[in-house]
């Protein structure tokens, strides 16, 4: 019923909202879209795959160890092929464009190692734990409302995640720069801000998270492919543009409505049209206000 | 020309602009001055319909601008220079000058897809009324040159050049001298006053009081978004107000001094 | 000598005749790449010209003119559509709508009763000739030449370059945009109802994201400065994979490490006059030397 929808709604949308994270961190400070996010964030899944599926390392572990390596990975790409970019001052289209050749690469490196066929989680690995309960204004007979444990560390790590990411750039030295770069970068240089430092973080941190949002939603869905990267970004994409660019808070509840919509639109309309549903409604919002439910005007000083 | 009635600004709590109203005679050169951060710029932002006003109205050649997209008051005769000059820079200088030429230029889909006399007669005479601009300018020389090849004071020149191919009634410079040196800033002069004697009415914002004070027939001076002088040269020069503004509440001899030089 | 061109053609028609698909659809991305919009969904209005198109012929049994026709407004028409709302966005916001869009319009083309669903059409009669996709070329390629020299062209560029600056231009910013953007569907469409008449089959899976980033590559690659840059690109990318038929499993992992270095080491892509130009006046000066 409507309870138990919010409750799978709530695990849903944090995980959209902690992928979206990252991405709007890059567009944030770096000005980019970063469409290699989605490649990261199945990194991450496949990290943890391997991790916990062949080496049997504890399942915290291979989460770590996945947002290390999609870390590594956001790094990696943001030496090898923006920072030349950069260099060149090139027009915000093409790094876009290059990060879908990245994703492309990525994509297909990763079809050839492992195949295209999804994978799973060994069995035993996702919690099966969950806890019925009942909310105080529920009838005492009614049927429970269903919670798993994954859910709830989804909405735990999601939430602390983000809470020490608000924190950071609300209170601290680093967060301060950030913000400072947002603005713009060469008012931040001229501070005396290392802004190329600051952007190889934020490339870090940024596709960290997006591979730790990918252990979850392989847990959550027990099915990683090569190709889950798409369809993430695509909600990526959508959060991004309902909560603004740039804006974490606007990531958090993009992400927060997304999967509420997406919840409910499967449980009362049908799976069928959920992607539909989804990206219709983005339009509508689109139409009345372009820059999202709390995007910033994008003109961004040089 | 151009009158601005009890114009104010708000962004969210942040109060721009408050009842700006000052009239900007045809045919004149009209300055606006004030220290930075006054709000000057806003004020081109909303008489070129980048931004609304929060209240109060703008009148041009008896319209109301209210409400108008910017290309529409560009239509109507008014364009426009920038502070970080904006030219575009992988065309040349006469590209550069027949775009502003667009809004004039009428023929249709079937004129430009066949080939028809009415479209190359248009775009011949496109040419060269930009080659005329550009001799105004003295840049014609250079017409087939990338833009982003010119010197800063060439480039300031191909502002106006475009923005004159736009067939204004009035010009809005925005910092026309930022960044020159006291040669450059007189060929400027010159040069506005040429404009000016040529029909166009100009209205500009500078930092440059000398520029101004030389130039201007009119000066409005804007402080903390406010008006706070109205007038010729001579009286905004001496001024107590406009003085206080520049410098503080310090009634500095010295400084003074500067100001009326 | 027909015997050889008989046999010619029957081994590489479709291959020519994808040539000639390849080289519209990245002639579509470049009319809007040249109004500074980057637009993923013109493998989705591909896709809506091939099903319009094949669904006349098949349902109406239209003839081909009307089907080509059909094929080439409806995407129009829808472009017309989502134009205008998205494209007051600024350009990255709309990337990624048009991006949307493209995954709206593949759900529901797996979703329409009408459009076979996932299986897709089947038993397109052939009816494309080489020379319907040769004069469809070429007449694409006059129409967006004298774009290009007139009045819109000099707006798109001036788009392109600075929109604020444009628009205090008393350019209609937002009119020219639409424009680039119908034309490019419509463009598309047109590709796609040709392609639909010689494939025999249409399913969804050919209109979605990889699609849309083929094109992009044949536009990126081929360079996007002048109109023979896209055409080029084109030819490249559908020859590739014939020529390295060994690595057919590698084609998409190809054309991403191509996007990729040609946006590093050739920004301007392969048909580049400037650089030409940098080459000639090199050799000039070995000669000189």
């Amino acid at each position: 019923m409507f309870e138990q929808q919010l409750i799978n709604a709530l695990s849903l949308g944090c995980v959209y909202a902690l992928f979206a994270l990252g991405f709007t961190l890059v567009f944030g400070v770096l000005g980019v879209i970063n469409l290699s996010h989605g490649a990261v964030f199945m990194l991450g899944s496949y990290v943890a795959l391997l991790l916990v599926g062949h080496l049997e390392w504890p399942l915290w572990l291979a989460m770590l160890a996945a947002a290390l390596t999609s870390g590594v990975a956001g790094l990696l790409i943001d030496w090898l092929v923006l920072r030349p970019l950069r260099a060149r001052e090139a027009p915000h289209l093409i790094p876009m464009i290059a990060t879908i050749g990245v994703t492309i690469l990525i994509t297909s490196l990763m079809q050839g190692f492992f195949g295209a066929e999804v994978q799973r989680f060994p069995f035993g690995i996702v919690p099966e734990d969950s806890f019925n309960f009942l909310l105080p204004w529920q009838a005492a007979d009614s049927e429970p409302l269903h919670v798993t444990l994954l859910q709830l560390m989804i909405v735990f790590i999601s939430f602390t995640l983000m809470a020490l990411l608000l924190f950071i750039m609300r209170r601290t030295q680093i967060g301060r720069a950030l913000r400072a770069i947002a603005e713009s970068p060469k008012a931040a240089y001229l501070l005396g801000i290392d802004v190329e430092g600051m952007f190889r973080l934020t490339s870090f941190v940024a596709a960290a998270l997006g591979g730790i949002a990918g252990v979850l939603i392989g847990l959550s869905f027990n099915a990683i492919s090569p190709f889950m990267g798409q369809p993430a970004l695509h909600k990526g994409i959508a959060v991004i543009i309902l909560g603004g660019m740039g804006d974490i808070r606007g990531a958090l509840i993009g992400g927060l409505f997304l999967g509420l919509v997406e919840v409910m639109s499967v449980a009362y309309l049908s799976s069928d049209y959920r992607d539909a549903v989804s990206f219709g409604l983005l339009f509508l919002i689109l139409l009345v206000r372009p820059s999202g439910l709390f995007g910033r005007v994008l003109e961004r000083k040089a | 020309m151009l009158s601005l009635s009890h114009v104010s600004k708000h962004f969210g709590g942040l109060h721009v602009l408050e009842d700006v109203s000052f009239e900007v005679p045809t045919g004149s050169i009209f300055g606006l001055i004030g220290p930075n951060g006054a709000g000057k710029t806003t004020v081109f932002n909303l008489i070129t319909g980048l931004l609304q006003p929060s209240s109060g109205s703008i009148h041009f050649a008896g319209n109301n601008l209210a409400g108008m997209p910017p290309h529409r008051i560009t239509r109507r005769g008014i364009a426009r220079t920038f502070q970080n000059i904006r030219i575009f820079r992988e065309m040349t200088l006469l590209e550069n000058v027949i775009v502003g030429m667009n809004p004039h230029l009428s023929y249709g889909v079937a004129g430009l897809l066949l080939n028809l006399p009415g479209y190359r007669r248009a775009e011949a005479r496109a040419r060269e009324r930009a080659m005329e601009l550009l001799s105004w300018m003295r840049l014609d020389g250079k017409a087939d040159l990338l833009a982003d090849n010119l010197s800063y004071g060439d480039q300031r020149k191909l502002e106006f050049a475009r923005a004159l191919a736009t067939e204004p009634k009035l010009l809005l410079l925005d910092e026309p001298v930022a960044g020159m040196n006291p040669a450059e800033k007189i060929e400027l002069m010159e040069e506005i006053r040429n404009i000016q004697a040529r029909g166009y009415s100009i209205f500009l914002i500078e930092h440059d009081m000398r520029f101004v004070m030389n130039l201007c027939e009119r000066i409005a001076v804007l402080n903390f978004g406010r008006i706070i002088a109205d007038g010729k040269p001579e009286d905004i020069r001496s001024n107590p107000a406009v003085i206080e503004a520049y410098l503080g509440r310090d009634e500095d001899e010295g400084a003074d001094a500067e100001i009326a030089a | 000598m027909s015997e050889f061109l008989d046999s010619f053609w029957a081994t590489y028609s479709t291959l020519v005749l994808s040539l000639g698909v390849n080289a519209l659809l990245a002639l579509s991305i470049w009319l809007t790449l040249s109004c500074g919009l980057l637009s993923l969904a013109n493998a989705a209005f591909m896709g809506i010209g091939a099903y319009a198109a094949a669904l006349l012929t098949l349902q109406v049994d239209a003839p081909f003119a009307v089907a080509l026709a059909g094929g080439a407004a409806l995407p129009a028409l829808v472009a017309l559509l989502i134009g205008i709302p998205t494209l007051r966005l600024s350009g990255v916001y709309l990337a990624m709508a048009t991006l949307g869009f493209g995954e709206v319009v593949r759900v529901a083309i797996l979703n329409m009763e009408i459009t076979g669903g996932p299986l897709g059409l089947n038993d397109i009669p052939l009816k494309t000739e080489w020379w319907h996709v040769g004069l469809a070329l070429l007449l694409v390629l006059y129409v967006l030449a004298r774009l290009r020299r007139s009045k819109i062209g000099r707006a798109f560029e001036a788009i392109k370059e600075d929109e604020i600056a444009a628009r205090l231009m008393g350019i209609d910013v937002t009119a020219s945009k639409l424009l680039a953007f119908t034309l490019g569907g419509a463009i598309a469409g047109l590709a796609g109802a040709l392609n639909a008449h010689f494939t025999f089959f249409l399913s969804p899976r050919e209109y979605g994201f990889e699609n849309a980033v083929d094109i992009l590559t044949m536009a990126v690659l081929g360079g996007t400065s002048n109109l023979a840059g896209p055409v080029v690109g084109a030819m490249i990318l559908t020859l590739l994979p014939e020529l390295l038929r060994s690595l057919k499993d590698f084609r998409l992992a190809t054309n991403g490490l191509i996007l990729v270095l040609v946006v590093l080491f050739m920004p301007k892509g392969i048909v580049d006059p400037l650089r030409w130009r940098g080459w000639q006046g090199w050799r000039v000066w070995c000669r000189n030397k």
